[in-house]
């Protein structure tokens, strides 16, 4: 942040807006004007495959940058409604300045990365947070390293390799990266030209091989045969990261693993009364969806969250409905929309569910 | 907030207008008996489609939701702080001349006004919640006030928009303060209504602040005493932010105009912010009590709610509110609560929309046969003005008294079933 923004964001001034945070005034002057809120203006929209895009993007002064592996939740409005999903960065953080990218692939049931995909337009402004999460390049990097990814786990790993490039990293770098097919491949052309004298890239398809591939189906203990590492990060869907956890396990290594996978959580509409899975993500509790309101069911497992009313009125019950649908169960309207405020009293879910409680 | 939730016993059957498995009730009584409230109005069955009716109307607004509300809010949080901001400088500048300092005034209080009523009210009622936004999230927001948003929250959005107008658990009902219906027992201090409304007006901000820390409840047992040091220094921290920031910040930045004008500049800053404070606490204290206390509005005995459904609880809001009818700026101004009969229905919607709920609700009104009260801001605060002189007078019924020894016994033998009940 800029000696300016750290003035805004400081305690005499916000003694002078208070109640209020300083951005409550400064959004107003321009959305990109805030002190402490991370936003950014969309500067381009890249198609990488038929279902996946790279957004770039400019953050504004509030952005403290990132390191390789982390992720943003990523913010749009469509409809006075701001949409929140989190995807991960793909540039290099060699780069200055506050440009940098994210590539995402559209999720059937995505509402914000089919948004991305199909609909952003350079010149919106989206609605980010700091970067977050500790799947990240360590300071010093060591002298062997193994990148695995698996689909469009590529993405936080794209990152990483494309910083240590930036950075003329002179160490050993193994980058073993899984796609369904050539066509369905993230940065295609730049894996092409990517292997050097201290970068090997091999590339498997699981699904439509190529002739010469050196490995070929899904991830085994083999194909890592021979490829030593003082470290290795595996991002991907979670069968991959499995499959990579066990086999370090198995040959004793796991300390030299670093893992990363992607939830997509499943929202099916017409679930069954009484199905699946909810979880309490603040507590780290879960339990098997009975079927009776959302509240009541936290209070079953033990939690004691606030409410009133129990009738849907007050508003003293509403916490964040990270994902999955719930039924409004005096309207029967059904609420599918990632990160959205719901009054748990009057809310059953539908299928999985994670509420912020 | 569990602790002053009444106790929800399974073994009763719960009635709704929705045929849904699982909304709980507010009011659970121990017997099967089912609430009578508006039963001198219509069936039961009336009661539930009447209910459903309102639900149909209500999710027909939240299906409407969109840009437009989002828009909206925005614009009036936008001319809010513009007002603010040239209130402030116009005050600071008001030193040079009083036209100044007086445009400053108002356009502060204005700004305080709309941010209390239109913006905060609203968005801590979660109508914006929708939005997503943090900026104007239920959760979130603070207010420009002395009471905390939090206990303002429970005292308001729960306790009062719950059990409106029920006697011994809307605590709004002339807020422990005076005496503005019949069945509110009466007191020697209640001869004083008149001038301690007078005097609540003014100091309106602290009056909410006070109630919200519900000191009666912590006196009579019903709060432990940890929640209660817990709400007073939420108070004391909130009332600390906002004199220091109106009373000190201000005025000293005012100082810098003394080699101006002479020692007094910080001073007139202090008593224009002051004055702006007092505006606003004239108003909102007006249109809240037009909202619930004019004659004609109903009150409510808690056995009369006990079980009720959910078209009752609809009718309860109905005749436990009053409009005002006005111009659309004066609707804005009062944050919609002029149509406070739409707000009671449905307190979660945005505020924008109860102009057109209203006519909707109206049709509906007159369909069942039903009294919509609504008149104009000087008919509705006559009434109010006439109904606490009228109730300062000391009731000839000894039961109206509470400090007669009949009242007394009465009071006495509830003590003793209810130690029966316990035990």
């Amino acid at each position: 942040m800029g000696v300016i923004r750290t003035a805004l964001a400081s305690a005499p001034v916000r003694a002078l807006t208070s109640p209020h945070h300083p951005d409550h005034y400064l959004e107003r002057i321009h959305p990109l004007a805030t002190a402490e809120a991370v936003r950014a203006r969309v500067v381009d929209v890249r198609r990488e495959t038929g279902d996946a895009s790279t957004v770039e993007l400019r953050a504004n002064g509030a952005w403290s940058g990132f390191k390789p592996g982390q992720h943003v939740q990523f913010g749009v409005e469509v409809d006075g409604t701001r949409k929140v999903r989190v995807f991960s960065v793909s540039s290099s953080a060699a780069r200055s300045g506050r440009r940098f990218t994210l590539s995402v692939k559209a999720h059937p049931d995505g509402y914000v990365s089919q948004f991305l995909h199909n609909e952003l337009k350079p010149g919106t402004i989206v609605y980010l947070s700091q970067a977050e999460g500790e799947f990240v390049l360590p300071d010093e990097v060591p002298e062997r390293l193994l990148l695995i990814s698996g689909g469009s786990g590529i993405t936080p790993v794209m990152s990483m390799i494309r910083t240590l490039k930036d950075r003329g990293h002179t160490g050993h770098v193994t980058f073993l990266h899984y796609a369904r097919s050539r066509n369905d491949e993230m940065f295609t052309d730049e894996l092409d030209a990517l292997a050097s004298d201290n970068i090997d890239v091999i590339r498997v398809y699981t699904r439509e091989p190529e002739a010469d591939a050196s490995l070929s189906g899904r991830f085994t203990l083999d194909h890592i045969d021979g490829i030593d590492s003082d470290l290795t990060f595996v991002c991907g869907p979670a069968g991959l990261i499995a499959t990579v956890r066990d086999s370090y396990a198995e040959i004793g290594a796991s300390d030299r693993l670093r893992m990363e996978y992607f939830k997509v959580p499943s929202v099916d509409l017409d679930a069954a009364d009484a199905t699946g899975t909810i979880s309490f993500d603040s507590s780290q509790t879960e339990a098997t969806n009975s079927g009776a309101t959302i509240l009541e069911q936290a209070e079953a497992a033990g939690l004691k969250p606030d409410f009133g009313c129990r009738m849907g009125v007050c508003n003293t019950c509403a916490v964040k409905k990270l994902s999955g649908a719930v039924r409004h169960v005096v309207t029967g309207e059904i609420c599918a929309n990632t990160d959205e405020t719901i009054k748990v009293c009057v809310q059953v879910p539908v299928g999985d569910v994670a509420v912020a409680l | 907030m569990s602790r002053s939730h009444p106790r929800i016993r399974n073994s009763v059957t719960q009635y709704d207008a929705s045929g849904h498995n699982q909304a709980p009730l507010p009011l659970v009584g121990a017997s099967d008996q089912r609430a009578t409230v508006g039963l001198s109005y219509m069936t039961y069955e009336q009661l539930d489609e009447f209910g459903t009716e309102l639900d149909a109307i209500r999710q027909r607004v939240l299906d409407d939701l969109g840009q437009a509300d989002a828009n909206y809010i925005r614009r009036v949080i936008r001319v809010q702080q513009g007002a603010e901001v040239l209130g402030r400088i116009a005050i600071l500048a008001g030193v040079f001349n009083l036209w100044v300092l007086g445009a400053g005034v108002v356009l502060l209080g204005l700004s305080k006004i709309l941010e209390n009523m239109e913006i905060g009210h609203n968005v801590m009622h979660g109508q914006y919640d929708w939005m997503n936004d943090p900026m104007i999230d239920g959760r979130r927001y603070e207010w420009d006030n002395v009471a905390p948003a939090q206990d303002w929250k429970h005292g308001h959005n729960f306790l009062h928009h719950t059990y409106t107008n029920i006697h011994g658990k809307d605590r709004d009902i002339g807020y422990g303060l005076l005496r503005i219906d019949e069945d509110q027992l009466w007191y020697p201090n209640h001869r004083f209504n008149l001038p301690l409304a007078f005097l609540l007006m003014l100091f309106f901000e602290w009056g909410v602040m006070y109630h919200g820390i519900e000191l009666d409840e912590y006196l009579s047992g019903k709060m432990s005493k940890d929640e209660f040091t817990t709400r007073k220094r939420r108070a004391y921290a909130k009332v600390r932010r906002q004199l220091f920031k109106d009373y000190v910040l201000y005025p000293v930045i005012a100082c810098a105009l003394i080699p101006f004008v002479g020692w007094w500049a910080p001073l007139a800053v202090l008593g224009a912010t002051f004055v702006a404070n007092i505006i606003r606490n004239i108003w909102t204290f007006l249109i809240i009590f037009c909202g619930h206390f004019p004659a004609e509005v109903e009150s409510f005995a808690e056995e009369d709610a006990e079980n009720e459904s959910r078209g009752q609880w609809y009718l309860r809001q109905l005749l436990g509110s009053a409009n005002i009818s006005g111009s659309r700026a004066f609707h804005v101004l009062s944050g919609n609560l002029s149509h406070q009969i739409e707000h009671h229905l449905f307190p979660d919607i945005p505020a924008r929309r109860y102009p057109a709920v209203a006519r909707e609700v109206k049709v509906l009104v007159a369909r069942y046969g039903l009294h919509y009260n609504t008149g104009r801001m000087s008919k509705q605060l006559w009434s109010v003005a006439s109904q606490l002189a009228s109730y300062s007078r000391k009731p000839s019924d000894p039961y109206k008294q509470g400090k007669s020894p009949e009242n007394k016994a009465l009071r006495r033998a509830k003590r003793e079933r209810e130690l029966q009940n316990v035990a």
